[in-house]
């Protein structure tokens, strides 16, 4: 029964969520009278999708959630670590530049690129890191600046020493023995799921046992819930941040990167930029738990991969689903909170001995 | 927006009476000494491009939506709520006050942008204030939703419009314009001739005389009221209690979760006039995402200028001058390195004086540094210019970030009746 009622009362909030995001977006196109019906454009959205845009949905998913992961990790310790957009930009960027030079063979190249990627995003946050734990910077504003900074310099970088070709530049192409594709689970026409997605999967993996199963996850919940708790407890609150901040930065670094080589193989007008963003806002939606962001992820990817055919069979704008994943992330921490007043007031009413509600509640 | 770690924010009071008056000496003295400098620089470099009536116009083009996101962000982080959903608040009014102004002209243009950032900025309040989310994630929802609004409204609208199209609308009515023309003229000759510390002021007033846009004028008498409002009536006094302590403001009677409401509504009005500003005078209609990232700049600027509307100002200022100077020659971008290192080296000489080695040291270190710079090269890339205001403000805030203040209960959830 306690069992039902918990897993009811964690599922209360989200399912709440999606039905105001999803009432809030129909009133929207309903209310700018668009040609085609509200009917219509759930029909698109929950329509199963093509192979191909399963494909994307799932490579899309492995991207996202590494953003997830990487925004989670300084969450769960109460640091606002905005800035993996400019993290996974200046790693990306990094990492492609040496994996294009090709100093290293094959498979090796990959394996030093990934660390690159890895060492690059770490450090940038580490900026931020270092100035919030020696000089007192607030990580919000600092990552914030450095998001900016970091878009500028790689842009001029890429200027500088990247390839020209007609509009666009680009860095070096990685050789053939360096690309690491994927499976095809349909046709070749309709794409390939990115091996280098599989790194979500570790990180996932990772996310949770460090959470759960070290003494370092342990002091870094129990200083995301109380800080002064903490710090009574004896845990070092600076070397957690600066560590949580380097953790971030690194998985961050590794966002971009199963595209790179499964499919881009170099970083120029290919780069996917905005996922730092989109993984903030997943993380917020999954709760910052490693599977609960896993489902975050799953609905932005199927939500922005099925909107796309909005523009070819209706008049809808398929910027109308980002309408939709806002509402959801404002949705579900406003759901959470008031589940959780809920849950105190019922507490204080068992306390109390006053008839209890909470039975139905849980059925 | 907790710049500063809550242990070391323990400032002084603030000064006031004998002590208040030397400070703002002090002041006229720093504005002096800067404009000698920046005079004597463009005569050893031959930069004239630095203090000429074209870039001061255009710094002050991009410097006023900062301005207006960083008073918006005044007013809410005042109140206690920090608002880093001023980017979408903005997007909001660049969408809104295209959308009225086409219909209905421009002035109604410039109450729509306003009224759309209000709407942004009180979704920020419901969440935030009633509903007690925590006030960054309520931000970055709202930016969210702010972007994807603006582009599925202009899709929506603008696609069929005469001038428009699914990302953009042109051809809008323009705002009027302020020309006193014969003081222009004469002060644009003046700026033409070059000579030390007159012309470079004949050229910032030159930039205040021609072409000034009615909304230029207008943010200017808002940072005003809003110094004003806050600082001197009873009810800033009030909303700033409500930013400062909710719990000790609620006890006296005043209404905690009112005043913050205003406080946020007004914030993203303020950020959706910044939106209007980029719609219809610093460009020449609406595109989808104009704002760029000037919402989180203005937040920055409202920071670095140590949550005060003069700080502010001049950072705003700061920000926009390094960017209006990107677009312009690449001499005058040389010339920045000189006056950066100057800069650095005359706050390093202040540090030693003040006793701090450290940051002296780290200082004039970076002043050599760049004083190398400018002496070894001959020009500088375009993109190091944009980076500058970011780059000084980290290292600003990793210097100052110990003396900087800001309201004590700024970004804590309050619920009613804590006060008990």
């Amino acid at each position: 029964m306690n069992i039902l009622r918990r897993i009811a009362f964690a599922l209360l909030a989200p399912v709440i969520a999606v039905a105001i995001a999803m009432a809030v977006t129909s009133v929207v196109i309903i209310a700018t009278g668009s040609d085609s019906g509200i009917g219509d454009f759930w029909k698109i959205i929950l329509s199963k999708p093509d192979d191909r845009v399963l494909v994307d949905i799932v490579n899309q998913t492995s991207m996202i959630y590494l953003s997830a992961v990487a925004a989670a990790v300084g969450f769960r310790m109460g640091l606002f670590n905005i800035g993996v957009e400019g993290q996974y930009t200046t790693a990306s960027f990094a990492a492609a530049s040496f994996a294009g030079a090709a100093f290293l063979p094959g498979f090796l190249n990959v394996i030093v690129s990934l660390l690159i990627a890895v060492v690059v995003g770490a450090l940038w946050a580490g900026i931020a890191g270092i100035l919030r734990v020696t000089r007192g910077v607030s990580e919000v504003i600092s990552t914030i600046m450095l998001n900016a900074i970091a878009g500028i310099l790689v842009g001029y970088l890429i200027d500088r020493y990247g390839i020209h070709g007609g509009n666009s530049v680009r860095t070096k192409v990685i050789p053939a023995g360096s690309q690491v594709g994927g499976w095809s689970p349909f046709t070749s026409a309709d794409g390939q799921v990115w091996t280098l997605g599989l790194l979500a999967v570790l990180v996932g993996v990772g996310f949770w046992v460090l959470l759960n199963r070290t003494t370092f996850g342990f002091d870094l919940r129990a200083t995301g819930t109380s800080r002064t708790a903490a710090v009574a407890s004896g845990i070092k609150v600076n070397r957690m941040i600066l560590a949580s901040m380097l953790i971030s930065g690194g998985v961050a670094g590794l966002i971009w990167m199963p595209a790179f080589f499964g499919d881009a193989y170099s970083y120029g007008t290919t780069f996917q930029a905005g996922l730092g963003f989109t993984g903030i806002a997943v993380a917020l939606l999954g709760r910052n738990q490693p599977l609960g962001m896993v489902f975050g992820a799953l609905l932005f990817a199927f939500l922005t991969a099925q909107s796309n055919s909005l523009t070819l069979l209706t008049d809808i704008s398929a910027s109308v689903v980002q309408i939709t994943q806002g509402v959801a992330v404002l949705a579900v921490v406003v759901a959470y909170e008031l589940v959780r007043r809920y849950r105190v007031r019922l507490e204080q009413h068992a306390v109390a001995g006053a008839p209890v509600v909470a039975e139905e509640v849980a059925a | 927006m907790s710049t500063v770690v809550p242990e070391v924010a323990s400032a002084p009071p603030p000064v006031r009476g004998r002590a208040y008056e030397r400070l703002r000496g002090r002041y006229w003295l720093v504005i002096v000494g800067a404009i000698v400098v920046v005079s004597a620089v463009r005569m050893i470099t031959n930069a004239d491009d630095v203090t000429s009536a074209n870039t001061i116009r255009a710094a002050i083009l991009s410097a006023c939506p900062i301005l207006l996101a960083g008073m918006g962000g005044l007013w809410s982080e005042r109140a206690g709520v920090v608002n880093i959903g001023l980017e979408g608040q903005m997007l909001l009014g660049t969408w809104g006050a295209a959308y009225f102004t086409y219909w209905y002209g421009p002035w109604v243009g410039l109450l729509g942008a306003a009224a759309f950032g209000a709407i942004g900025g009180l979704l920020h309040g419901i969440a935030t204030i009633t509903f007690g989310v925590d006030h960054i994630v309520s931000g970055v929802a709202i930016n969210i939703i702010g972007l994807g609004a603006t582009q599925f409204l202009a899709e929506a609208y603008f696609s069929d419009l005469e001038n428009g199209g699914p990302r953009q609308l042109t051809g809008l009515d323009p705002l009027p314009y302020l020309t006193f023309p014969h003081l222009s003229d004469w002060l644009i000759t003046l700026n033409g001739h070059h000579w030390f510390v007159i012309s470079d002021v004949a050229g910032f007033l030159a930039a205040l005389t021609a072409r000034v846009s009615v909304l230029t004028v207008i943010i200017a008498g808002i940072v005003v009221l809003t110094t004003w409002l806050l600082w001197h009536t009873s009810f800033g006094l009030r909303l700033r209690s409500c930013g400062e302590s909710p719990a000790a403001a609620e006890s006296l009677g005043v209404n905690v979760y009112r005043y913050k409401y205003i406080a946020v509504t007004v914030s993203g009005a303020l950020a959706g006039l910044g939106g209007a500003f980029l719609a219809l005078v610093a460009s020449s209609g609406f595109v989808t995402n104009q704002s760029g990232g000037r919402g989180y700049i203005g937040l920055a600027a409202m920071i670095f200028g140590n949550w005060q509307p003069g700080g502010t100002v001049g950072a705003s200022l700061m920000f926009g001058y390094t960017d209006a100077l990107r677009l312009r020659t690449p001499s005058a971008v040389h010339a920045l390195l000189l006056l950066v290192a100057i800069g650095l080296l005359v706050y390093s000489a202040v540090r030693f004086w003040r006793k701090h080695r450290t940051s002296g040291i780290v200082m004039g270190v970076l002043g050599v540094a760049f004083l190398l710079w400018y002496l070894l090269t001959d020009t500088v890339p375009r993109e190091f210019t944009g980076m500058t205001p970011y780059v000084v403000t980290l290292l600003v805030l990793s210097l100052a970030s110990q003396r900087m203040r800001m309201p004590a209960a700024d970004g804590q959830v309050y619920r009613k009746g804590s006060a008990g």
